[in-house]
């Protein structure tokens, strides 16, 4: 099949590249563009370590074609880290809550939980809980997970109050 | 996992769509959200040569309302059944379903018309549909027709739709105010397809049952419409022994297979529990 033209925005860089229609996003983010955080994991949509932001929903990038994200505008965990290498306060009390093992589920739960909390800026514990559902890290270190997003929720919202 | 090469094709239009459709006839499949399909091609189990992403077209998006009925786009995702506040104020069993369905990145994408359209006994949402007697509108280049849930199923991925048809739509006829309803389900883990499920609704008045439905999930080569049980229970208080003798008829029609899930004599228990808890919260909750 012949190649399709793809144009997309991608951790807010204009992106163009050429793509065969049956490439996976997931395989345009690691190998075609070198963004290598969201990590293939059980690559049959239920492991969530490839999750990334795309037009402001969580979706798994292992069961999207390239070619349907066209013009889309997707965020991945290196995305998130502010303009002058900060960390995002997710990252950062992922570090400090120790919300990672092995960390290859990481990528995955910081994206998902990128957008948990825009969603919802204060989840109770039940709520994160279900809001990363689809996120599986078989470290089973889900307590401290669940521990970084809760304290990430709060740094933002002090923030977000301090700016008012 | 690569899947077989195809053609892609994103119209913006219904005319569009159906032109492809009968342009490419049975090498076509359309693709809503994807996460029943792209995985099936992933594991070349589904191998369209041309593949027609339906994400462009309006027309299949939205939620309204009709004074007796909603009208759901069959492109509306369960992210925004979950959000609509039209369905959570009228109908909503819909979201306590949705709800139930996967996680949260496939509810992003899945669809309401993939999950009814796509013919697997796994999907949640067909039985609820036959609960609140839904008609689903299909329509092909030349014509268009609607069928009833609970005449559209016939076999496990096999269903009234013709491969050059495309579902727009889902009509439900609003429930009544202070009716009663609940879809129970059972799962090993959260976002798992069903053991067992059932949906239930019914409306009350002067403390008897007027009118019920009972359908089931994941039982069967398909949903499985329960009207006997529907029956035990219409006309009654929905005490005890009615609710007993609707579960004795929802077990007696439950035909699941035995697979990881548990065994035919487990997945038939669970069939019965499904329909007491529903019937018993949806009683909670008439009124």
């Amino acid at each position: 099949m012949a190649k399709m033209h793809l144009q997309l925005r991608v951790n807010n860089k204009e992106v163009e590249t050429l793509v065969d229609p049956r490439m996976l996003l997931i395989h345009l983010l690691r190998e075609q563009l070198g963004i290598t955080g969201p990590h293939i994991g059980c690559d049959t949509s239920h492991c969530g370590a490839c999750t990334i932001d795309m037009n402001g929903k969580s979706v798994k990038s292992c069961t999207v074609f390239a070619v349907q994200a066209q013009a889309a505008d997707i965020i991945t965990v290196e995305g998130l880290v502010g303009g002058d290498g900060s960390l995002h306060p997710l990252q950062e009390a992922f570090r400090e809550h120790h919300g990672l093992q092995c960390g290859f589920c990481t990528p995955g739960m910081i994206t998902r939980a990128y957008r948990l909390l825009q969603e919802n800026p204060n989840p109770s514990e039940t709520e994160i809980r279900h809001g990363i559902a689809g996120n599986l890290c078989r470290c089973t270190g889900y307590l401290t997970i669940v521990r970084a997003i809760r304290a990430a929720a709060e740094r933002m919202n002090d923030a977000r109050e301090a700016a008012e | 996992m690569i899947p077989a090469a195809f053609a892609y094709h994103r119209p913006g239009s219904l005319n569009e769509t159906f032109g492809l459709l009968a342009q490419h006839g049975e090498d076509a499949r359309v693709v809503a959200g994807g996460h029943s399909l792209i995985p099936m091609m992933k594991l070349r189990l589904a191998r369209p040569e041309h593949l027609v992403d339906l994400q462009d077209v309006e027309d299949l998006r939205g939620i309204r309302s009709e004074p007796d009925a909603v009208i759901i786009g069959s492109m509306t995702t369960q992210h925004e059944l979950i959000g609509s506040e039209l369905l959570t104020a009228r109908c909503p069993i819909i979201r306590e379903a949705a709800l139930q369905i996967a996680d949260p990145q496939i509810r992003y994408c899945g669809t309401l018309g993939g999950n009814i359209a796509n013919g697997d006994p796994g999907n949640d949402m067909p039985a609820v549909m036959m609960a609140l007697d839904a008609r689903y509108r299909l329509e092909r280049r030349d014509g268009e027709r609607e069928v009833a849930a609970r005449e559209f199923y016939r076999g496990v991925y096999s269903t009234a739709l013709q491969s050059d048809e495309i579902l727009i739509s889902i009509r439900i006829p609003t429930p009544a105010e202070g009716h009663g309803y609940a879809y129970e389900k059972q799962k090993r883990k959260v976002g798992d397809y069903a053991t067992a499920a059932a949906a239930v609704m019914f409306e009350m008045s002067g403390g008897a049952c007027v009118s019920v439905a009972i359908a089931l999930t994941n039982v069967g080569e398909t949903p499985l419409f329960a009207k006997d049980a529907g029956n035990a229970v219409l006309g009654t208080a929905i005490d005890d022994a009615a609710i007993s003798e609707a579960v004795r008829c929802a077990r007696g029609i439950a035909k699941p297979s035995a697979d990881g899930h548990g065994s035919v004599e487990f997945r038939t228990h669970i069939t019965g529990v499904m329909v007491r808890r529903a019937l018993m919260r949806a009683k909670e909750r008439a009124g």
